[in-house]
């Protein structure tokens, strides 16, 4: 593929808003996840929550929009200078060259949780003041954000759960290749709702303490939210020497189960595979693997297993949901620009949480915080349903 | 102006008053006038019975259209790429949930919660056909149809591979019929190829266009456009049960539509 450039990137999460909050929360190997105080939700377990997200206030002209999601989406959106990026594009591109790709699992549905609880008692109707187009539809996060930057060009929401935000720069390269679009708004926004929450608890995959990936004793995710965005243009010939590039993507699928990942993660091992094979890499060039890593017991060992097959051994390796929590749909976007970090600032995040790393999986597992250049970094994201993506990110240089 | 042209190889439908493609043709054509009546959606036979117990209606939906349009193009779904677009997830499921989560007793079932992932349909394709290809899962409310038409077609033009497009739409229960008037399941599955071969029924070349969507003369067919998203591809359909060369506006987002121009092959 022709490398496409992340000329402007943001993640928003429970580890801080914007770059320079997660960037130091990295640094000094801070969680973000705590325990469940979120609406009234009564399972004893940990969370990655964004503080302050209630507060936002949508524009007037897009009130119909309101939801959880939507103003995670819009705190995430106006960190580190993105929206006036996205509004310098506009007038480089025109509205109408600018696509917008962005992954979420559940969108706005604690809007329809919470006016379930709201009923008519005689009727069962649902309250008048619910909208479902605009919160809890799955497209529901992709349009409040054509809407409020006035983008006219192709829009879609990717929603193949906790593959989502990976997949959507799959989605985005081939419109772009295609000719149709000059840049891509791409990203994911998840928030915290109910039907994640107790729908992992009934599966018995949630932790209840701070999630612990690639631990002998791990039992679980903890679930978070967050919202991530990137601004991807064609690489320009000249660019500094930091910039982060989109080098490869992999994506497959499992045909095994619904909620269980293939044992020996051959999906995981093929989504790799053709990462590197697009990127035209070797494994050996990647420096830094960031890990789907969820802390579930199959997880971690099918995907031990399959990074195992592929890179052998020695690559450094790590998860860093023990400091984001699993943000589901917006995982991939978030560790996208967790990977644009490590590249820029030379940094290869240590796993948190560990207390003895599982024996049974041979990796180099990153347990204390690694300075050191950086070059080529693969990222994975599965999903359920058998959803697999890998994104290989590279420095310009 | 930027186009992206494929060949289809294989179509499935299956929605109101249609059943399949082949007897379709003639309805949607006008030769046959069209009698409205409840979508039957078949077993899904080729899951196993524990997967089968538990798919819902999307699953069975993709799996009666994807299956059509991929015998229809003599071809195998293993390592066929996919793009499901659906408005959004199980309507009967996602009403059961919230139901729960707002009473008493908030454990939902595992099964129920799989089935609510906007995915799901897609995770059963995989497990039911054994492909390992990749499968891009979209929702687009009212423009989902365009927006798995724009994505099955950039796999195909971009990744020079064929992909099936699995579109579909299942109803919506009370309370949440009210807020989302979903009245039926209806999908589409078009098997979209890169090169023309034996099998193609017609080249068609998709661009973006500001002009309006067309309409469907027969005005219950115009109403089920409007009512089911993945209706939205009627227009196509039509336009290739009629055998010419045709021009077509296809519904899409509200700043932007697809124009379409169709040569049968």
């Amino acid at each position: 593929m022709n490398p496409l450039w992340l000329s402007h990137f943001t993640a928003t999460s429970s580890i801080g808003r914007g770059l320079d909050q997660a960037l130091a929360a990295l640094r000094q190997r801070r969680t973000g996840l705590a325990p469940c105080a979120f609406d009234t939700v009564d399972l004893a377990t940990f969370i990655g929550e964004v503080a302050g997200v209630d507060a936002v206030q949508l524009p007037a002209r897009l009130a119909e929009f309101d939801c959880r999601n939507n103003r995670l989406a819009l705190l995430g959106l106006t960190q580190d200078g993105f929206a006036e990026a996205v509004r310098t594009a506009i007038a480089k591109y025109g509205a109408q060259r600018i696509g917008v790709f962005l992954g979420t699992s559940t969108s706005g549905i604690l809007q329809t949780e919470l006016a379930y609880r709201r009923r008519d008692p005689v009727t069962g109707s649902l309250p008048t003041d619910f909208i479902y187009r605009t919160t809890h539809s799955t497209f529901s996060v992709a349009d409040f954000t054509r809407h409020y930057f006035g983008l006219t060009g192709p829009a879609v929401v990717v929603s193949s759960a906790c593959s989502s935000s990976a997949k959507v720069y799959g989605s985005a390269r081939r419109m772009m290749a295609a000719g149709l679009i000059d840049a891509a708004v791409v990203g994911g926004v998840d928030s915290l709702c109910l039907t994640t929450m107790y729908g992992f608890s009934s599966l018995g995959l949630i932790s209840e303490q701070a999630c612990r990936p690639f631990d002998a004793q791990r039992n679980g995710i903890s679930i978070g939210e967050a919202a991530a965005f990137a601004l991807l243009e064609r690489a320009p010939e000249h660019l500094d020497a930091d910039a982060v590039l989109l080098l490869g993507i992999g994506e497959s699928s499992d045909a095994y189960h619904m909620s269980s990942p293939h044992p020996d993660g051959l999906g995981a091992r093929m989504a790799m595979q053709d990462a590197l094979k697009m990127a035209g890499l070797k494994s050996s060039d990647i420096d830094y693997i960031n890990l789907h890593g969820t802390a579930t017991q199959s997880n971690d060992a099918a995907e031990g297993k399959a990074v195992q097959h592929v890179f052998g051994s020695g690559t450094p390796c790590s998860s860093t949901k023990g400091a984001t929590g699993h943000t589901l749909g917006a995982a991939g976007g978030v560790e996208a620009v967790i990977c644009a970090l490590a590249l820029q600032h030379g940094l290869l995040p240590a796993g948190l949480n560990i207390r003895q790393l599982d024996p049974t999986l041979d990796l180099d597992y990153v347990l204390d915080n690694r300075e050191q250049p950086v070059t080529h970094i693969l990222s994975n994201s599965f999903g359920f349903g058998g959803s697999n993506c890998s994104l290989i990110f590279s420095r310009a240089d | 102006m930027h186009t992206l042209t494929a060949y289809i190889e294989g179509i499935g439908l299956l929605g109101p008053g249609l059943t399949d493609w082949p007897t379709s043709q003639a309805v949607l054509s006008g030769r046959q006038p069209y009698q409205p009546h409840k979508t039957v959606l078949p077993s899904p036979a080729l899951l196993p019975a524990a997967e089968r117990r538990r798919s819902g209606a999307a699953v069975k939906l993709t799996l009666a259209t994807g299956l059509e349009a991929i015998a229809a193009a003599g071809l195998d779904a293993a390592g066929l790429p996919s793009v499901f677009a659906a408005s959004g997830g199980d309507g009967e499921n996602c009403h059961a949930i919230c139901e729960m989560l707002a009473s008493d007793d908030r454990q939902i079932s595992p099964t129920r919660f799989h089935n609510s992932a906007h995915n799901a349909a897609a995770g059963y394709w995989s497990i039911a056909t054994g492909t390992m290809a990749t499968s891009s899962v979209l929702g687009a409310f009212d423009a989902s149809f365009g927006a798995g038409l724009l994505e099955a077609l950039t796999q195909v033009v971009v990744d020079n591979t064929r992909t099936v497009l699995l579109a579909c739409d299942t109803a919506y229960p009370e309370p949440l019929y009210s807020a989302r008037p979903i009245p039926d399941a209806l999908g589409i599955a078009l098997v979209l190829a890169p090169q023309r071969s034996a099998q193609a029924l017609a080249q068609i070349t998709v661009s973006l266009t500001d002009a309006i969507a067309d309409q469907l003369d027969d005005a219950a067919l115009e109403s089920l456009r409007l009512a089911i998203p993945a209706a939205r591809g009627l227009p196509l359909l039509r336009g290739i049960a009629l055998r010419q060369d045709k021009h077509l506006v296809l519904d899409y987002l509200d700043s932007t539509r697809l124009a379409v121009a169709i040569t049968p092959c």
